[in-house]
Order: C-alpha cells, then structure tokens, then sequence
C-alpha cells in the first residue's frame, strides 16, 4: 500500500508529547552561563555614554560589552551598503529594543539584575514612525548620508493609464496591509560553546547551514570548526531566518569568558526584536467593463522596512508584484514599489511573505467590482479567471509561469460546501430585521508562488543556492536513515519524508529515520522557508530514494540469482515476481551491501548510499477559493465566523492529517489579521503599543472557527513529486475571504473598504450613519 | 543575597524534593532549571500563553505566575510525570498523536496539562466547552481545530479498545 498519500501518524509525537522534545533553552551544558541584551527605550537616538561600572561590581555577573568591544567585526551580513545595522548600536539607535549593551551573568535573574544597573544616556531625536512620515519633505533620517529613507525604488515603465481610460468603469482603492507578527511561541533563543578547538551553537534557526555558512564568516572561522545546530525549533512562520545580533555575539561571549553562553528571549523582547511582516502600503487601480471583465490593473506597493534592510524585507514587494493578478486573466498589469526605512523593528518574511498582500488586494479590488457592477462576487471570479485549459500561463512577468490549476472548480466546490444560495438567502433576511446580526459572505479565490527551487530564487536572498540536499543511508539490517537539508520547525518532515522514502525503497515506514538540523550530519542545506520542503527536498527524498532502490536491486539480483527486471520490492523483501518463495530481505541486502564476497562484481562495498542535491526546473503555484461567511453584531460590531470553507490544491499531499494541519494553522494567522492583529506604533514616539500577549490579540481556541476542508488537486509538473507546498497558502487566502464577508455584511451601509484588522469598534463606526461618509470614502474613486 | 533563600519541600511528580530556592525563584524556573524538568515551556511573560501549564495540588496553573515557595508543601505534576494505558501515554496525549493536536510541540506540554485537568472537572466536555476551557492556552501552529478533535478523542477513549492498542 502506498504511503504517499496517507494519513500517516507522526514520528515526532511520542517525545514531545511526554515532555521529551529538545528546545534551545532546554539545552544547558555544565557551567553554562545566561547573556541579556539592553535594548534601545527609544525609536531614534544618539547613544552618548553607557555607564557600565554598576552591573559589572554586581554579583555573579561575568562581563559587560557594548559596540565599542566589537570593533574587529563587520556589520551583520546581508545588509545593503549604505544601510548596514551593528550587530550592537553604535552611535545611533534605530528603533525601540534595538540592542545597545550585552551582560554575561551565571543565571537569568542576575542578568535581569545587571541590565537594569547599566546606564545609557541618550540624546533623543525624531523619529520616523510611519511611512507617510518617513517620506515627508522634512522627515528625520534614519541614515543621514543618503539623504532620504527611501531605500529601494522599482518605477512603473508604463502606467497603464491609457488602458485605464479606455475601461467602461475603473475603480481605486488605498489598502494598508498592515504590520504584523509572527509569534512563534518559542522565541529566539541560542546556546554557544565555545571550546578551544570549535564552536558549536544551537539555535532556533529554520535554515542552519545558512547560519553556519555566515557565522562562520562573520567569526572569520572555517566551516569545519563551526557547527551549527536547529534543535526542536518551536515554530517560525519566516522570523527565525534571519539575522539576530544575539546569534552573532553569542560566539564572542562563549569564547571570551570560557563558558558556554545561553540567551533566551523574553517575549516582550521578542515583540520588538524578532522581525515582523507584511507593513505594506498598496494603491491599486482597476478598469473592467460592466459584466465584470478586467482589463487592466495597477498596482504600486509600498514596503515599510522598518530600521535596516533585511534580505528578505527587500524581497517581499518584488513578490507581491509577481503575484499582483492573482488567478486572473488580466491584458495588462502594471507593478511598481519602493521600500521605506521607519524607527521601527525591522520588517522581514512572515508566513507568505509577499503573496497574502498581493491575494488580499486583488481580491479585495474584485469584490469592489462586483459591488459596482451589481453582479455576484463569484461571478465576477468565474469570467476572469484563468482556465484549466491555459496553463502553463505566462503573467506580466517573465519569471512567473503558472504552473497548473483548476479555479472554476475550486471556486464551484467551494460555493457547494458554503451552501451558497441558502446563505444568500439567509442575508437577504437578516438585513430585514433590525434587531439582529447582519450576515456577510466573502470569497478569496488565491493563488501563490512556492517551491523555491530553481536556480537564483534563494540566492537574491541571500542563500547560497536553492537547491535542497538528501542523502540516504542503508543500513547493515535493511534501515534507512535519510539526512535531509530542510530543517523543521513543526512541519513534520520526520513523517512526510519517510513516508515518500518508505513508497520509494519498499523499506517500511518504521524502519525509516529522518536526521536533519545539524550541520555536522547533514551533509549540506538550504532550509525551511517559502512553502518548499516537500516540493524540494521532499522531492530530493523520492529521486536519491529511487536511485538506492536501483543498486539494492541489483545485490538482490545477484543474491538470488535472477535477473533485476524481475524483482519487485514491498514489505522490507525483493520477491521474484512468479516464484513464490524466492526471496530475500531488504535486511540481507542491507547487510550484503557491506560485504564484498556477496556483492555482484560492478558495486563496492557501502554503494547503497546516495547523496542529491535537487533542483527545479520552476516554481509551483499553490491555489484554493475560501469561503467565509460572518454574523456581525449591529450593536457591537462584533464580528463572529459562522463557517470557514477551505479548498486547498497543493498538488500531490503526501499526508492529508499534515497537510489540513498546515491549512488550519495558515488560515488561523490569516483570520488574525483580519480580525485581531495588529503590530501597532505610536506615530510621534515610536512606542511599540502591542509589545506583550496582553496587547497584541493571539487568537486562542474560542476565538477561532471550526474549518470545513476540502480539496483538488492538479499536479505541479515542475518536481517529480508533482508537489506545490502548503505551508502558507492558509495565511494567503484567509484574510480577504474574512475581509470581503464583512465588508458584504456592511453593503447595506455604503462601506466599500475598511483596513484589517477589523476590530469591533471599526465596523461600529462604520455602521453609524453620521459616520458613514467617513468610512466609506477611503474606497471611494 | 542570601537572606531572599528559602527552604522549599514539595513532591513533583510524586517524588519528594527539599531544595533552597531564591524568594524570586518563578516555579518554572525551579522545575526547568534546577529540577531539570524541561517538558514546561515559557512562551510570554504575561500569563498569557499557558506554555508553561502545569498541576498544582491537582490544579493546572500557569507555572510562571506562581513563585516556587509558593509551591512549598503542595504537590506538582508536570507533563513528565502523565503517561496512561496507550503505550505510557494518557488518553489525552495519544488523543493529541491521533488527530494531530500538535505541530512544532512547544505549547503542547502545557495544553495537555490543561486539557487534563479540564477532562477531570468534565469528562464529556462538548467542544464549546473545550474552547472555553483552552482560551489560557495559545498554539500558533494548528488553528486549535485539531486540538479540539484531540481532547473529544480523549474523552471518547479514556482507555484503549479491547484486544488492542488504538
């Protein structure tokens, strides 16, 4: 029986259920010691003097170091020349938390201690808290000698504005995508030990070969000497890949004071320190005619970066402009963006990064034509989508190739599951009655770019390729052990990995074990990032996996003294197909395989081994249509999901458990924007206002709905696997489905558009009539 | 220093421990860094994510809002002291491996202690119920459904089915 495809029950379980799984900060070596960071209480300052000598008298306390002890080394890597950020803040703070200080210290509370005694005397400066500010006449530098915070800047070539004018009806709309954050409930943390031969650290990282790679080179150490291990890693969702200073100097420490050195988020800090996503600034312009077809649509994005430059930051408007139409079928698309610098926390990847911007505008912009046009929502879909028959599709951008897709089916499945006539209905008698809920139904038909694998789509990041490695290991008894490049971080690639390699070999799945996280085993990585590890490295397991089978074919050829063409394998044995009894076990091959006298004349001893670095010939494109149908409280504006319908087409799913897990996971993120989350500033000061649990709204359990899941599948012709990726398509399709229901609950009130999240108080205020104007005039044209 | 040291005497996992402790010391930090029970995690310092859920004299309390003295004299359990019938595993954390109620399995430990407690007070708990009685606990990776579907296993299978494990 095939595994691929099955809903197989993970290996990772059994330990993390009994408490057992390794985390960074369950990780403490003899005599390890504790580092805390002092961070920036201000959004933009000049550091004048810190007074360390209190913290250093104080007990237990190893050391104290600021930029000053750093000289020797560069800036943290990946930055744009002109915008580098210190691994510590030298003359200037940038944003609230930004780390001035390091206190090494024999256990958190005395650290906590010593932080607190170390004195900065600032002299503080205004900062550029929004976009709007960052780029007004007079706003504050962030980086003085460039003269102007705008760091990036794709123009249009064309406007589109012919096209525009020639449309029957066009339309507008000013969108905020706003920022977010990721909230791994483990924050960063790092271990360092530093012997005098080597360093090894442990880090919540999603990409360790990466960090190694770069560490390395920050420390001026050869690779060999540096060992990078991804422990447990207790989520990521894009956050932990990117450079934290506390990676970086966590080194340093381990080598100077001779202990191994731990340090552990608070998640007050990792409120301001981890990066944070999304923090775009869309206008986007639309001409259709009036049954509803598109003909032109503009969009200009623009990134808020906060502080520094991240690799990935810089990327995430080149992707929502690639991802701009959607799954439709647009004559002309026009795309520009810049990239802002603001004294916040820097922005980087956060689950889809890039692509649930781009879903959430178009989707939000053909919604507003149905309103326009009076047509149905899912009618104004079906006439501009792109057909089954039409792919591959070549979009406005030469590096976009939609792969394969099915939208009108998707988009009817949907509609089937929603009930959707009965749901109409049932809206048509609510706006009756005065006294309750008004109903609101809301489509997000999406599509996304994923599988980063071919060559130079990691590499403009950062990364060193974007291939995945495997490399898989019989064993003297007929096991295997598979080292893989993509490490996980909740993912499940322990089971997904072994059920592709289990189908594969003929070897069963508990005969199978998946090694990855650790730079000394594994061979070499990329990592876990842009909905990739089954589309790569899964599909790295399927090819080295079949490559194996291949030569342990031919050693039980041999053993049984038939030809190869004959044998067929299942159950851990190779069978004589015809010849019951003749046989002979994966274990006997295994153990053959070592030894010389028994292997056929052409093999080595150890050949049932096979390393691979896979590449793709092209991206996948993961699709799905979500419905959302909401009750919205007229007194509160309280918005409740009344039903959330899901159907995903990521091609081949290896394990449908896993893979509606990854769905229900992205698309609650996805509700929390539209609903709850928002990673607010101060506008004049730059106090971080959401910078605990308290204040930035998680969604717990009865916060969030039951899902309703469904699926169809077009195989992605770009990997062997026919795999597109799962892991962001919740967080890409769910906030518009959310958004577009409640902005059809309030259609009896003239709101075309309100911005996420749409907290209680915004839709009230929408709903009042004296304010109406207000909240309508934002989607006004 | 030393005159912020108190004697502790508590059973953790029924097994008796006598340790000085600092005043400030937050239970966590006594059951992960000197106990070296590391299962309980800590994920805000607010009381908010319910990682670091634990049993205090039967009760689940969030380990970082109470001080390890305070625990002097009561009787811990945390999620290394729970196993059951199903291969060591209790209903509710083989409930969490059958309907996959965990992902990266940081807040894991805290929800099945949260998750136990709760099938103690209420044994068939409807899934209303379930939310309510989660809404301490915060998991970022499985949009809570597959939690819900964990615990209503649990409740369903207090012990595995005859002539077999489940």
């Amino acid at each position: 029986m095939s595994l691929v495809g099955a809903r197989v029950l993970r290996k990772e379980d059994p330990k993390l259920l009994a408490g057992r799984g390794t985390f960074v900060d369950d990780i403490s070596p003899t005599g390890t010691v504790f580092a805390s960071f002092v961070g920036s209480p201000h959004a933009h300052a000049m550091v004048v003097a810190i007074d360390v000598r209190r913290a250093l008298g104080m007990p237990g306390v190893l050391g104290v170091w600021t930029a000053a002890d750093f000289t020797e080394y560069p800036d943290l890597p990946g930055g744009l020349a002109d915008f580098e950020r210190p691994a510590l803040a030298t003359d200037r703070v940038r944003f609230v938390g930004e780390p001035v200080a390091v206190v090494v210290a024999e256990d958190r509370y005395l650290c906590a201690d010593a932080v607190a005694a170390i004195e900065v005397e600032y002299d503080v400066l205004p900062a550029a808290v929004t976009i709007e500010a960052a780029t007004a006449p007079d706003a504050p530098l962030l980086f003085p000698h460039h003269q102007t915070n705008a760091i990036t800047s794709v123009p249009m070539l064309d406007d589109g504005e012919r096209e525009l004018e020639r449309s029957a009806s066009r339309a507008h709309l000013h969108i905020v995508n706003q920022r977010c954050a990721a909230v791994p409930i483990e924050p960063i943390a790092v271990l360092a030990d530093w012997n005098p031969g080597s360093l090894t650290v442990w880090a919540t990282f999603q990409a360790p070969h990466h960090l190694r790679n770069y560490l390395a080179t920050w420390l001026d150490l050869p690779q060999n000497l540096c060992r990078v291990i991804a422990p447990d890693v207790g989520g990521g969702f894009g956050a932990k890949i990117v450079w934290y200073p506390e990676f970086f100097l966590a080194p340093l420490l381990s080598k100077w004071t001779g202990r191994p050195v731990k340090f552990a988020q608070t998640r007050s800090e990792a409120m301001q320190q981890m990066t944070h996503g999304r923090g775009q600034i869309h206008d986007v312009d639309v001409g259709y005619e009036n049954d509803g077809r598109i003909n032109v649509l503009r969009l200009v994005v623009t990134q808020d970066l906060g502080a520094y430059a991240d690799p990935t930051g810089l990327g995430l408007a080149v992707l929502t402009s690639w991802m701009a139409a959607g799954c439709y079928r647009i004559d002309k698309v026009v795309t520009g963006f810049r990239t802002v610098a603001t004294n916040t926390t820097p922005i980087a990847a956060y689950r889809g990064a890039g692509r649930p911007e781009a879903a959430y505008t178009i989707e939000r912009i053909v919604d507003l034509i149905a309103r326009r046009t009076g047509l149905d929502p899912a009618e104004v879909r079906r006439r501009n989508f792109i057909k089954p028959n039409q792919f591959p599709y070549q979009t406005h951008n030469d590096a976009v190739v939609y792969d394969s897709g099915d939208f009108p089916s998707a988009l009817t499945e949907c509609l089937r599951l929603l009930d959707y006539d009965a749901v109409r209905a049932r809206q048509v008698e609510a706006r009756r009655d005065p006294s309750g809920p008004l109903i609101g139904i809301g489509l997000s038909a999406w599509l996304e770019i994923a599988g980063f694998g071919p060559n130079g789509s990691l590499e403009g990041f950062g990364h060193l390729a974007s291939w995945e490695s495997t490399q898989v290991r019989i064993q003297p008894d007929g096991s295997a052990i598979l080292y893989v490049g993509s490490s996980p971080h909740g993912q499940g690639h322990e089971t997904t990995f072994a059920q592709i390699a289990s189908d594969e070999l003929g070897i069963s799945f508990d005969r199978i074990t998946v090694v990855h996280g650790d730079t000394e085993t594994v061979l070499q990585g990329i990592g876990t990032m842009g909905s990739r590890g089954v589309p790569t490295a899964g599909s790295a397991v399927k090819v080295a996996s079949a490559r194996v089978l291949g030569k342990a074919k031919r050693i039980a050829a041999h053993l049984l003294e038939a030809a190869e063409e004959d044998l067929e394998v299942a159950d851990n044995a190779f069978r004589v197909r015809g010849t019951p009894g003749k046989t002979v076990s994966w274990g006997d091959v295994g153990l053959a395989s070592f030894q010389p006298l028994r292997l056929p004349p052409e093999l080595l001893a150890g050949s049932l081994e096979e390393r691979l670095f896979q590449e793709s010939p092209n991206f996948s494109y993961p699709s799905g249509v979500y419905g959302c149908v909401v009750s919205v409280d007229r007194r509160t504006g309280k918005t409740t999901i009344e039903k959330m319908v899901l159907i995903d087409d990521c091609g081949t799913v290896i394990n449908p458990l896993l893979a509606e897990g990854q769905v229900h996971g992205g698309v609650a993120q996805g509700i929390a924007q539209a609903l709850y989350e928002e990673m607010a500033y101060d506008p004049q000061s730059g106090q971080p206002l959401t910078a605990t649990m308290l204040d930035y709204l998680i969604p717990s359990a009865p916060d969030l709905p039951e899902y309703i899941a469904g699926r169809i599948t077009t195989l992605c012709p770009n990997n062997p696997l026919g795999a597109k990726g799962i892991g962001e398509s919740g967080a890409v399709g769910a906030p518009a489905s959310v958004v577009n229901a409640v902005i059809d609950a309030l259609a009896p009130f003239g709101v075309e558009h309100l911005d996420m999240p749409l907290l209680p108080e915004k839709v009230w205020r929408a709903m009042q009539p004296s304010l109406v104007s207000v909240s309508a005039s934002v989607g006004a044209s | 220093m030393s005159e912020f040291v108190s004697r502790v005497s508590l059973t953790v996992n029924g097994r008796a421990v006598s340790s000085d402790v600092e005043d400030r010391t937050l239970l966590i930090h006594f059951l992960r860094e000197q106990l070296r029970l590391t299962g309980s995690h800590v994920g805000c310092d607010t009381s908010n994510c319910g990682a670091c859920t634990v049993h205090l004299d039967g009760d689940a309390v969030k380990s970082c809002t109470v001080l390890a003295v305070q625990a002097s004299g009561r009787a811990v359990v945390t999620i290394e002291g729970v196993n059951g019938p199903f291969d060591g595993r209790s209903a509710v954390q083989e409930g969490f491996r059958q309907c996959h109620g965990l992902q990266c399995g940081y807040c894991t430990p805290g929800m099945v202690m949260a998750a136990t407690a709760l099938l103690v007070e209420n044994p068939m708990p409807t899934s209303t119920e379930i939310r309510l009685a989660l809404e301490g606990n915060i998991c970022r990776c499985t949009g809570y459904q597959m939690i819900v579907d964990s615990i209503e296993w649990a409740a369903a299978n207090p012990r595995p089915a005859e002539g077999g494990s489940a």
